[in-house]
């Protein structure tokens, strides 16, 4: 029942919450702290666990079974660490961010609802269940994301995410039935079976049929892990409170997609992604880093930095795992989350010092008023950037590097760029926000924040520093994944050498233009507008298409079907109705009309009855 | 017993005709009614629930009642519940007490009239029975312009009654027998007629539903009607054609259905898709319900779609019963909501409002739950229903041999899960996010009294969305 305990606690936690507690904030964000503690302390227990426990039948149809199963295996239950371990570090932060808030009961029972619904993807034993819990971490990604919805701009980033990720959702459902049809089961466990019957029969069909199943699915993490070309929610999710964006849209609920993947291809072999599939995937996450590093380079909001720098991250992680090296994408994500999750509650704090100020130009100086913040943020970007040897972010992307050089070498070359490009944006960040003088108000009387958001925030910096020590369990899950990591040995030099000629030039490069600066000497339009891809999607795909077509259809509807078609038998019935009564209109006379035609029939019918 | 449950509310409606409270009358019968319901879905097999005497016998024509299986049982219980919340949430207006009350027991009674009856001439009745209240009281207490509104919906609907009456008697003829069971056990009548019957009945009661391109009576019906009709209608009497269609065309006119398949399966994409982009271009909040009322019969009907491409499918039924369901009560809870706003604010034209959530949480939520549960969230009924009916569309897929029409059509229908999040997103945002408006911010919350019918519902919604099999064990 153990497994269970880390579905149901935090389940419980926000239907006592929403139910008994939305008068008494201090209580509900209590009891939303201790389920995230205790599920935290649960699954260090399940660490090495593979029972899950007793499945609940869910709908049951004479044979045909759709049970909510718990899957436990080392992929699982170090997912389950990164979740709750993140997840009660960022409750507590929030604890401290969020004490003024008018409505911070509804926060800690939409972040229960969240840990409930994260779980469930991370445990799912099967498909339907990841797509269930899919859409619930998406509901509390809405909720939380329009946490204020008074203001228009967060009620609109929150419709935003949904409505974008339901696009994604499109293709996963139409790849689930895909697979279903191919293997006969939603099952994780029995795909491979089914899917070894059906090559058996059809050894012709199935390599077309599977590629286009996995990338139906792919369509899904698409969405939730913010890919090009639906990544345009995960920016305006910044709209969202703070610790919402390290937990949910950096550490987390993004990573799903790329952990449903995994999940995917552990259950389906690893050659599955071989050919076709696979390769569009290493692209779509291939283009998404590069597009994303470049569009964080001129971003001056603090959050939305962070925000392109976890596309790009999360574009490295799909397109390890489309190359074929799955391990070292989970391996990405595990180390990211944490150093990623350090990176927002450090601007957190800085936000919350400097009165809700959130462009980076406003800050400056601040290494003097918050030197721990400071020291917190800078091992994060130290680990972001992979400093060698004593980040667990170098250790993680010097492997996704080592397999884009042993797959793809066009890749890799784009992914080295990357890696400069994330050192020089991260490093202009820091630069401006962190040294030289104050440029305002706000930042000039920032003060240190109190202990209950800095003991998360240097808890993580330990987690950046040593959590490629702790958390490297994958290759325990499949044998098969652990060849990678020796195929590349050869090249290893090389990527060591391009991967710190990354970092020295993007360092240099980002001390030497914006070292005392006060505004940015760089512009570039093209890179502010974010490529006007948001632009583009809100005239052209929301406005003309959508709407217009919404327009057209309507009044379509209105004049040719309703106009001609209704319009006209009812006309005609009319004219026949006038025939029989007088010229006054009423609908029980006309109704009475059809009541007696249908009479009439129904003697007719009885007399020639036979 | 059945005939208690057809009877009460009738005599109910009686008694307020004669000058008893109507509220009180209307509560009473509805409660007792929810009661009764609930005790057929306990114990439907027992024999004291059916009823048959000879109403004629030339044709052999009975009063019969009973429950054939459990998709009469799920039926029924979706009229008895959405009743007691119409009635709980209606408000009379002034001096009209007894043509609103009587009028929504009249309906009610004529839908579980129609669940009920085993007899095809009493199936075909209680069906009229109940649509003429729902004409009186559009054209008496409808809002905007009722007179011609009531008057296309008279004509429309009272149209495809008449097709689906030739259809039902042609059928009748055929099997030689009016008596549903008798004609179930006897299987598929003569093939050679197959294929006309079904056309009749799926044009007639395809009216009825408001099939594509049959539906533009409903959204401008569901507009004007004062809310108790429309959550009544649009919950639980539009379900009749849809149960028709299950309950007659699929058993017994396999090859007809499979005949139309094709056809059947480019309406029902014109509800989904077609509908579904018309209810992306509503400026009022009823506009959106009733177009995405509209919308979601093509989901049900993508699983009849699955029965006639194949009636050994095992799993379209059950999906599409539990989708009926789903939908029943979430659009009643939906229209029952709306009904609030309105008294609150003034207006449903998005134009007035705006930032309700603030003023109103508990209203907030519960309509949150309500577009949540009809934009398809896990949890809620609708989804179980919705997943159902895909999952049953792949359910003869076989890989090796492409995709067939129905397997198309999913995929497609599929798009709508995206066309009904946006529409649904975007209401609740207009409604209740952003900044307060003049006619929002002194809108009070509801009160216990007037969450009472929606909390109903709303349970049910979580109930079955949760445990579907509370309802899937019935149709075993």
């Amino acid at each position: 029942m153990l497994p269970w305990l880390l579905l149901l606690l935090p389940l419980c936690s926000a239907a006592v919450n929403q139910l008994y507690l939305k008068r008494n904030a201090f209580l509900a964000s209590m009891l939303s702290v201790a389920s995230v503690v205790v599920t935290l302390i649960v699954s260090f227990l399940l660490l090495g666990k593979t029972d899950g426990g007793p499945s609940y039948s869910w709908i049951s149809i004479g044979d045909f079974q759709l049970p909510i199963q718990l899957k436990l295996d080392a992929l699982s239950t170090g997912m389950m660490i990164v979740v709750t371990g993140i997840g009660a570090l960022v409750h507590i932060f929030s604890l401290a961010y969020m004490a003024e808030d008018g409505a911070k009961a509804r926060f800690f029972t939409c972040l229960s609802l969240f840990m409930f619904s994260m779980t469930g993807i991370v445990l799912a034993g099967n498909f339907i269940m990841t797509f269930i819990f899919w859409e619930l971490v998406g509901l509390s990604s809405y909720l939380l994301i329009g946490h204020w919805y008074e203001k228009d701009s967060a009620a609109d980033a929150a419709n935003k995410a949904f409505m974008v990720n339901r696009v994604g959702d499109f293709g996963f459902l139409i790849g689930i039935l895909l697979t279903f049809g191919l293997t006969g089961t939603f099952v994780f466990d029995d795909m491979k079976v089914g899917l070894n019957n059906f090559a058996a029969l059809h050894p012709d069909l199935v390599g077309g049929l599977l590629a286009a199943a996995i990338l139906c699915v792919f369509c899904g993490a698409v969405g939730k892990s913010a890919q090009m070309p639906l990544h345009v929610w995960l920016p305006d999710a910044m709209e969202g409170p703070t610790p919402v964006s390290a937990l949910i849209h950096a550490a987390t609920m993004v990573a799903a997609g790329v952990y449903m993947l995994f999940r995917v291809q552990l259950s389906l072999g690893a050659e599955a992604f071989e050919g076709v599939a696979g390769n569009a995937i290493a692209w779509v996450g291939g283009f998404t880093s590069l597009c994303a590093a470049l569009m964080a380079t001129q971003q001056n909001d603090i959050k939305r930095v962070l925000a392109y720098s976890t596309l790009s991250q999360l574009g490295y992680m799909v397109m390890a795992v489309g190359l074929g090296g799955a391990e070292a994408g989970m391996f990405h994500l595990f180390t990211h989350a944490w150093f990623k999750a350090l990176l927002f509650l450090g601007s957190g704090a800085v936000i919350y010092a400097c009165h809700h100020e959130q462009d980076i130009w406003k800050m400056g100086g601040l290494i003097k008023k918050m030197p721990i913040t400071t020291l917190t943020f800078a091992i994060g970007t130290a680990a972001l950037i992979a400093v060698p040897f004593v980040t667990s972010g170098f250790y993680s992307k010097e492997e996704i590097l080592a397999t884009a050089y042993a797959k793809n070498k066009i890749l890799f070359g784009i992914a080295v760029f990357v890696a400069f490009l994330t050192t020089f944006y991260m490093t202009r960040a820091f630069v401006v926000a962190f040294l030289g003088k104050p440029r305002d108000h706000g930042s000039d009387h920032a003060h240190e924040v109190g202990p209950l958001m800095l003991a998360p925030l240097c808890l993580l910096a330990l987690m950046a520093i040593g959590s490629s020590w702790l958390t490297k369990p994958l290759s325990a899950v499949d044998p098969r994944l652990i060849h990678h990591a020796e195929e590349h040995a050869e090249g290893h030099l090389l990527i060591l050498g391009l991967s710190a000629a990354a970092l020295v030039l993007g360092l240099l490069a980002g001390f030497l233009l914006y070292r005392g600066k006060d505004k940015d000497p760089i512009d570039l339009p093209l890179l502010q507008n974010r490529f006007y891809i948001d632009v583009v999607y809100e005239k052209g795909v929301v406005k003309l298409l959508q709407d217009g077509l919404a327009a057209l259809i309507h009044f379509l509807d209105v004049w040719v079907i309703n106009g001609l078609l209704v319009g006209g038998s009812a006309r005609l019935s009319q004219s026949f109705g006038n025939l029989f009564r007088r010229a006054q209109a009423g609908n029980l006379q006309g109704y009475a009309f059809l009541l007696g035609i249908g009479v009439v029939l129904v003697i007719y019918f009885t007399t020639f009855w036979n | 017993m059945l005939l208690a449950l057809v009877l009460i509310p009738i005599l109910a409606a009686l008694a307020i005709l004669g000058g008893a409270q109507a509220r009180m009358a209307a509560l009473v019968a509805a409660g007792l009614n929810l009661a009764l319901g609930i005790a057929a879905a306990l114990q439907p097999a027992a024999p004291f629930w059916s009823i048959s005497c000879s109403v004629l016998s030339r044709p052999d024509i009975h009063l019969a009642l009973g429950l054939y299986d459990g998709m009469s049982v799920v039926m029924l219980l979706l009229a008895v519940i959405v009743t007691l919340a119409a009635v709980l949430s209606g408000k009379a207006p002034e001096g009209r007490e007894k043509l609103y009350y009587a009028s929504s027991l009249l309906i009610s009674a004529g839908a579980i009239g129609a669940f009920v009856a085993t007899d095809l001439f009493f199936f075909y009745a209680f069906h009229e029975l109940a649509l003429i209240p729902t004409f009186l009281m559009i054209g008496i207490l409808g809002r905007g312009d009722r007179r011609a509104i009531a008057w296309k919906i008279t004509l429309y609907l009272g149209f495809g009654s008449l097709i689906l009456l030739a259809g039902l008697l042609w059928l009748a003829h055929v099997a030689g027998t009016f008596s549903i069971p008798e004609m179930l056990a006897r299987g598929p009548v003569d093939a050679a007629s197959q294929k006309g019957i079904a056309a009749l009945l799926i044009v007639g009661f395809g009216i009825l539903v408001s099939l594509f391109p049959f539906h533009s009576w409903a959204a401008p019906a569901y507009a004007s009607a004062p809310a108790p009709t429309a959550m009544l209608h649009a919950g639980v009497l539009k379900k009749f054609g849809l149960y028709g269609l299950l309950r007659l065309a699929i058993p017994l006119l396999p090859s007809g259905m499979h005949a139309w398949l094709t056809p059947l399966c480019v309406l029902l994409l014109g509800n989904i898709l077609w509908v579904g982009f018309v209810t992306l271009n509503q400026r009022r909040l009823d506009g959106v319900l009733g177009h995405s009322s509209v919308m979601h019969m093509g989901y049900i009907f993508l699983a009849i779609a699955a029965l006639a491409a194949s009636p050994m499918n095992d799993l379209a039924l059950p999906a599409a019963v539990l989708l009926m369901f789903a939908h029943g009560i979430s659009i009643a809870l939906g229209f029952g909501l709306a009904d609030r706003i309105e008294r609150k604010t003034g207006s449903l034209d998005f134009a007035d409002l705006g930032g309700l959530a603030k003023p109103a949480p508990g209203l907030a939520f519960l309509f949150g739950l309500a577009t949540m549960a009809s934009i398809g969230l896990p949890g809620l009924a609708n989804f179980a229903g919705e997943v159902m009916v895909f999952v049953s569309s792949f359910r003869n897929y076989l890989p090796a041999e492409g995709m067939g029409p129905v397997q198309i059509t999913c995929v497609l229908a599929i798009w709508g899960v995206v066309i009904s999040a946006v529409y649904g997103l975007r209401a609740f945002r207009r409604t209740f996010h952003g900044p307060t408006r003049p006619s929002t911010e002194t809108a009070t919350d509801l009160s216990l009294c007037e969450r009472a019918p929606s909390l109903l519902l709303a349970g049910v919604l979580l109930a079955v969305g949760i445990f579907p099999n509370l309802l899937l064990s019935l149709l075993q």
